[in-house]
């Protein structure tokens, strides 16, 4: 193990993990608005607002899949030292973290059951520019209609079109945040 | 003893050793290595499991407190700790000696910090071992007067 991958946790873990589980949690709550994440230093690839995503949602109980070329060994080792989360295949994985054509097929994720809908993954996608402009948003948490720099808009409306069941979205860019439930509708413009 | 085996042996002998005493040998050694956290000292509950006679089904003994830490020293080298109790302190110190035995100075720490801490510790063990043998009560059929 690489000692330069254990740096760039969070310095004081409680106060901002808190602060980045209200940043997901209301990035999550209204798809489109962009959160700023803050105060994970990981190794490249992964962005920082994705890090701090991952020291704050992922522990042992929490499978974690790395796509392309963030399944790299200091990645690895970070994600270990600062998690312990296990690192698995797309099947398994309950997060999934990559760039969008690393991260396809989107069907090999778990979407959850009718029983238990919230046994999907939460696919944290890295985006080269994350803007509130391009695709047309409507839906539960979004007043009127929002905009967001989709990579793509057919494979969002096919994951809709699952209702109640379906996978979660990060988008991640530097340090900005935007989510895009499964109960989001998405159109082109 | 491999490698690894070594450092899994001063590691648990931290773990277990009284916070009071590594302190005191620890400020005796006088050293103060020039440290960064790589995790600050952080309390939490781990859960002992067990197994019946060694050899039965695992079942879960019951939680702990054990507090963690990992520094790392200029030169590069990477400490970690888990001791028991909630004492940072202790934890650091003992990530401290982790990371300072895989250094050049690793045989000043032995003389100064494990070696005292292993005699404590078999000192502690022989003197509970004694205390129980004294009341040790040997069983024996007593004649039954059936014959």
């Amino acid at each position: 193990m690489q000692a330069d991958a254990l740096d760039g946790g969070f310095a004081d873990a409680p106060i901002e993990a808190a602060r980045a589980f209200r940043a997901a949690m209301s990035a999550m709550a209204r798809p489109g608005r962009i959160e700023r994440l803050e105060g994970a230093a990981p190794p490249a690839p992964l962005s920082p607002a994705a890090g701090a995503l991952i020291l704050t949602l992922c522990d042992p109980e929490t499978p974690v899949h790395l796509a392309g070329a963030h399944d790299a060994a200091a990645l690895r080792d970070w994600i270990t030292f600062h998690t312990g989360a296990p690192l698995v295949g797309p099947d398994g994985a309950v997060f999934a973290v990559g760039d969008w054509d690393a991260l396809q097929p989107l069907d090999a994720y778990r979407i959850g059951t009718s029983d238990y809908p919230d046994r999907a993954a939460t696919l944290i996608v890295e985006m080269p520019t994350l803007t509130p402009q391009g695709a047309r948003l409507t839906g539960p948490g979004i007043k009127d209609a929002a905009q967001l720099s989709l990579p793509e808009t057919a494979a969002f409306r096919r994951n809709a079109a699952q209702f109640p069941l379906g996978l979660d979205f990060f988008l991640t860019c530097g340090d900005s945040v935007a989510a895009l439930p499964r109960s989001t509708r998405v159109e082109d413009r | 003893m491999t490698e690894i085996e070594e450092r899994k042996s001063w590691m648990s002998l931290l773990a277990k050793a009284p916070a009071a005493d590594l302190d005191r040998l620890w400020s005796a050694l006088g050293l103060a290595p020039d440290y960064g956290y790589l995790r600050a000292p952080e309390a939490g509950g781990v859960m002992v499991r067990g197994r019946a006679g060694a050899t039965g089904a695992p079942f879960n003994l019951g939680e702990m407190t054990v507090t963690r830490c990992s520094v790392r020293l200029r030169g590069g080298e990477v400490g970690h700790a888990y001791v028991q109790g909630r004492d940072k302190t202790h934890a650091t110190q003992a990530a401290l000696i982790d990371a300072l035995m895989q250094t050049g100075q690793a045989d000043a720490v032995r003389a100064a910090v494990l070696d005292p801490l292993t005699e404590a510790l078999q000192t502690a063990r022989a003197t509970r071992a004694a205390k129980a043998a004294a009341t040790k009560v040997d069983f024996f059929t007593m004649a039954r007067g059936e014959d």
